[in-house]
């Protein structure tokens, strides 16, 4: 069995990683796969220095949050003797992550509330809502 | 750097305060002096440029460049309509691995390299081919730009093929890398010298159309609306926006600014739009103007021939196929296929010429802004002799201001803040294209790279304060120029290209290259 845990960087996140662990517990054979999308489109406008740039900085982008984010979050539940590896990928949060369990052939994704708020949600919905709505597996959101 | 950018600013702030003592005369009068200085400057260069093929009034240049374009339409078998439909695919994203997402997609590309190429051309440079050679100069800046696909896509194929990948991950590439790199490859001599000789006429295509034409017509388009004032002001204060953007690296006026001429872009073509349809009655006629001037002249200033130079000049100038510019915006692209860029890079003359340069001579042939002699049907011409007489004897921006106003009339302010955000956008890109030939001839460095950019906003000065004629020759010399070299080489590159769409096309066939589900 796997499980996807969706992490966005705030402290939200470590409910969704006990969340997934208490699952991993009463499941044989189990492994966590913790995945961090950085938002992205490949549809905005740039300057053609930041294009010039865009492979460097989309190193950077995905070194900062492997180190910040991600590879804490594996190293926690490797140490507490879970099967776990990290990805991180660019694009729509809700998408990049119903894409990546689809890929990874997750039984669930497990994400905590959103962070989100403001206008912003309310106009376009937050990503987990979108998530909820569209994802192709069963998607867990912890609050 | 803020000692620097404090010193600018107070200097032009110094400017602004003195003015109004000794005012307007002596501004006039150096405005006058940069003029003529600039005029006799560049005069043998632009002559050379636009000397005529012997016997004839047609410039040598322009029929290079559509000879040029028609044998790349030739040689690839029409490439521009068979692949037309995959350039569409490859711009959505059908055939991009979303393992690369985060890398400049394709879509990037092509927006970065049209918002270089969409800008001034598309509303002055198309109000100078019509005002001089009337609606039938439409006609053949479409043909220009449909053949122009051709050119754009031989390219900016090569521009990825051969850019420079830097340990860093940075790239650099456009047609002084490809024309060193590719003739080395093929064991041809001169490709290093040749590359050089185009990194000259690069940067004096940036510091021409891609500014001083800017900085000039945008000068005018804001005296249409707060009267005239020297142009030196106008220049001085676009000088400080650019500066504190490629110098000063605040980097959040060029973001605004990517993000908001896209849209300016749209809402151009939805006037355009709003302008027909309440003329509907009239589209017919204007085509049928625009095909009978297209053969006949309709009494323009040297008949047909005139119609077909000044369509086919403007053309050139505002999609810039052939000239070697957008292979530099494209090579940035994230793709394994070089000839992919080469597909997307096609649709900039379809969208740039066909589409938004035939929206503006439509409102200018429909507006009436054209004086017609009614007992002849042909058009006026003005006292000189060599343009179209017009309603307040407008030329360049002001007689599409005019267009405009005439449907719209509150639309003249609109399309001064767009005049004025496309100038800037063209700039900045077009500074990036100057660096990178610069860089090219001088090498990278912080001290190389500052003296170029400082020179960029000289120019920007004296395009705001010089007359429309000697900048538009000098801008037009400058971009050809470019084109003398690039399409040259291009010739001796293109079986390069041939090689790599005859792979990419049997692959695309055979479903070996495949559309990614996302």
């Amino acid at each position: 069995m796997k499980l996807l845990i969706g992490l966005d960087g705030h402290s939200s996140g470590k409910k969704a990683l006990e969340f997934a662990k208490g699952i991993a517990k009463r499941v044989d054979d189990c492994e966590l796969i913790v995945a961090y999308v950085i938002e992205w489109s490949p549809f905005t406008f740039q300057t053609p220095e930041e294009n010039e740039q865009r492979h460097k900085r989309r190193e950077e982008e995905i070194s900062t949050a492997l180190e910040r984010v991600v590879n804490p979050a594996v190293a926690a539940l490797s140490e507490a003797g879970f099967n776990a590896r990290g990805r991180v990928r660019h694009g729509n949060v809700a998408d990049t992550l119903d894409a990546i369990a689809h890929d990874e052939g997750a039984s669930q994704i497990i994400i905590a509330r959103s962070s989100e708020g403001g206008i912003t949600s309310r106009i376009f919905g937050s990503s987990t809502a979108n998530l909820v709505m569209n994802a192709r597996v069963p998607v867990t959101v912890v609050a | 750097m803020n000692k620097l950018m404090n010193l600018l600013f107070a200097v032009a702030a110094l400017f602004a305060v003195a003015l109004p003592a000794s005012a307007q005369e002596a501004a006039a009068t150096l405005d006058e002096r940069v003029n003529t200085a600039f005029a006799n400057f560049t005069g043998p260069f632009v002559n050379f440029i636009f000397a005529p093929i012997p016997g004839t009034s047609f410039p040598w240049i322009v029929m290079w460049l559509v000879i040029g374009a028609s044998v790349f339409t030739i040689y690839f078998a029409f490439v521009q309509f068979r692949f037309f439909g995959h350039a569409i695919s490859l711009v959505k994203g059908d055939y991009s691995d979303p393992n690369d997402a985060g890398e400049v997609s394709h879509f990037q590309a092509l927006a970065t390299a049209l918002s270089g190429t969409v800008g001034l051309g598309n509303i002055a440079g198309v109000a100078v081919a019509v005002g001089i050679g009337g609606p039938g100069a439409t006609f053949w800046m479409i043909l220009a730009g449909l053949l122009g696909m051709a050119s754009k896509f031989t390219e900016c194929t090569l521009g990825v093929k051969y850019r420079n990948e830097y340990p860093d991950g940075t790239v650099s590439g456009g047609p002084m890398y490809y024309i060193s790199k590719g003739f080395n490859e093929l064991g041809l001599p001169g490709g290093k010298i040749l590359a050089v000789l185009f990194s000259v006429f690069c940067i004096l295509g940036a510091l021409g159309g891609g500014n001083m034409f800017q900085a000039n017509q945008a000068h005018v388009q804001i005296t249409q609306i707060t009267g005239d004032y020297p142009g030196w002001i106008t220049g001085l204060v676009f000088a400080g926006v650019v500066f504190a953007v490629i110098v000063g690296g605040i980097k959040s006026i060029a973001r605004v600014t990517e993000k908001v001429v896209p849209f300016m872009g749209i809402l151009y073509v939805g006037a355009s739009l709003i302008v027909l349809i309440v003329n509907a009655d009239l589209i017919g006629w204007a085509f049928g103007q625009i095909f009978a001037g297209a053969f006949t002249g309709l009494g323009v200033a040297g008949g047909f021939v005139g119609a077909l130079i000044q369509g086919f000049k403007r053309a050139a100038f505002s999609n810039e196929a052939g000239v070697g510019s957008a292979a530099i915006a494209h090579s940035a692209v994230k793709t394994k296929e070089p000839i992919t860029e080469g597909f997307v890079s096609l649709l900039e003359p379809l969208i740039d010429t066909v589409i938004i340069c035939t929206m503006t001579a439509l409102v200018i042939t429909i507006s009436g802004q054209l004086l017609i002699d009614q007992t002849t049907g042909l058009y006026m011409l003005n006292e000189g002799g060599s343009a179209i007489a017009t309603v307040g004897d407008n030329s360049g921006v002001a007689l599409t201001s005019a267009a405009f106003g005439s449907a719209i009339s509150w639309f003249p302010f609109v399309l001064a803040i767009a005049v004025i955000l496309f100038a800037f956008s063209t700039m900045i890109s077009w500074s990036y294209y100057g660096l990178k030939a610069w860089t090219y001839l001088f090498g990278e460095g912080k001290t190389t790279e500052l003296i170029f950019k400082l020179i960029f906003c000289v120019f920007i000065v004296i395009g705001a304060a010089a007359n429309l004629g000697p900048v538009i020759d000098f801008s037009d010399a400058a971009i050809f120029a470019m084109a003398v070299v690039n399409i040259f080489c291009l010739y001796f590159l293109m079986k390069v290209v041939r090689t790599e769409l005859q792979s990419y096309g049997s692959r695309l066939k055979s479903g070996e290259i495949k559309k990614f589900s996302h």
